[in-house]
Parts: structure tokens; sequence; C-alpha cells
């Protein structure tokens, strides 16, 4: 029998959902709500300098990897499985375009990660 | 050739039909909201190899009344999503035993959302004080 590829997604999709049910509505809220509208945060929470250390930080670093990776496996995997409640019968071209778009983000951020320096 | 003229079942809009499927749909929705927020946040990296100003044209852009209004759905859906994680945890967890008895399955869930709200609590002193 062959072996299945299961494994793997799942397990990149279980620590994406493990991940994203802790942090994503918090994260969301700050960068995507409070900071933006200037409420509950002082205006340079997100400011370049305090940014950019952090992403420069090897901590920072691998925080911003593990989020962005994980949310893309994780999201990809319900999209690509979700296609069928919604009609579509995707094949093996989807699956290679789903999982390959989150291994693509996933590369980009740590290209990113290396360009901001340390 | 006589046509064997069976009915199916229509199956166009039929997770309309039961608001469980509803709540279903919603959470995996949920999911494309999290697919865009990791490009909001790659492009935001992105933005801040190019360097100050980038990154305050970045910022610029989420003071968007559509991103805002985006992000308030994302919040909305990816909170829902998490609650649903947590509450699916005891069915998906490995075999958690204390003394030998399971763990109750309230406890996971008390547990992992728990985890969520000290998460977040902890983040937000973070970004905001620290």
């Amino acid at each position: 029998m062959k072996r299945s590829n299961e494994p793997i997604f799942w397990s990149l999709f279980g620590a994406g959902g493990v991940l994203s049910a802790l942090v994503a509505p918090i994260l969301i809220f700050i960068t995507g709500i409070i900071a933006p509208i200037g409420v509950w945060m002082p205006p340079d929470a997100l400011a370049y300098p305090r940014a950019l250390g952090f992403a420069q930080h090897w901590i920072g670093q691998l925080i911003i990897l593990a989020l962005i990776s994980l949310f893309l496996f994780h999201a990809v995997h319900r999209i690509y499985h979700g296609l069928h409640d919604i009609g579509v019968h995707a094949g093996t071209g989807a699956m290679v375009a789903a999982y390959g778009s989150a291994l693509l983000g996933t590369l980009i951020a740590a290209w990113l990660l290396i360009a901001v320096g340390f | 050739m006589a046509q064997v003229k069976t009915y199916v079942r229509p199956m166009g809009g039929w997770w309309r039909r039961n608001p469980y499927f509803v709540r279903y749909m919603i959470r995996e929705a949920s999911s494309v909201f999290l697919a865009i927020y990791s490009v909001i946040l790659l492009v935001g990296l992105w933005r801040l190899t190019q360097g100050a100003a980038a990154w305050e044209a970045w910022l610029g852009a989420l003071t968007n009344p559509i991103s805002i209004l985006f992000h308030w759905l994302a919040l909305l859906t990816v909170g829902y999503h998490a609650y649903t994680w947590w509450k699916v945890a005891p069915k998906t967890a490995p075999d958690l035993r204390i003394g030998g008895r399971p763990l109750p399955e309230c406890a996971i869930t008390a547990g992992g959302l728990l985890g969520t709200i000290g998460a977040s609590i902890l983040i937000y002193v973070i970004v905001r004080w620290l």
C-alpha cells in the first residue's frame, strides 16, 4: 500500500490550528483593529524601530516564521478539503496548489527574515 | 434504452438547511480569513525589509476602512474557530490520563480556552508595555 502523505499535512494543520486558536484573535485585534484605530495602544506600538528590532531578533524571527507558515498550512488544508463542500471535486492539481502556496509563503517569509538582517 | 429517472436530491445550498451546517461552514470560512491575514503579515514583513517609509505605508494601508472591516470579520470568524478548536480538542487530543483516569472533556476544553485568554493578555501586555 502506498504510504499516505496525510500525517504530514495533518500535523502542520494541527500545529497551525493550535497556534491560531491561541494567538490569532489577539494578533488580528492588535495589528488590524486597535493599532490602526489608535485606541488601547500607544501610537508607536508598531513603529518602525520596534518592528525592525523584533524582526531582527532570533526569537522574533522564529515567532514570525511560525505564525506565517503554520497559519498558511492550517488555512490551505481547510480550504483544500472544504472545496468538496462547495461542490468542487478537487484533484491532485488543487492539492499541489494548496500546499505549494503554503510552502512558497514559508520560503518567502524565511528569505525576507534573512534579508531583514540580524 | 429506457432512461432511468432516479430522483437525485439537489445539493445546492445544502449547508443553509441546518444551523449545524451553517456553523460548520462559518468555521471552515475562518480559514480563508486566516490565509488572507497571513498574507497581510507577509506583505508587512516584505515592507519592513524596504525601510521606514515602506513600513509606514503598510501601517497606513491598515487604517483603510476596508482593512478595518476585514479585520473585524477575521476576528469574529477566527475567534469562533478558536472556540470550536478547543470544543473538539477532547476528540482530537491524544489520550490524556491523570492517575489512570482520563481527563474530563470539559477540563481539556476549559484548559484550551484559558490558554487562549492567557496568551491574549500576555501578548497585549508585551506589545503595549514592553
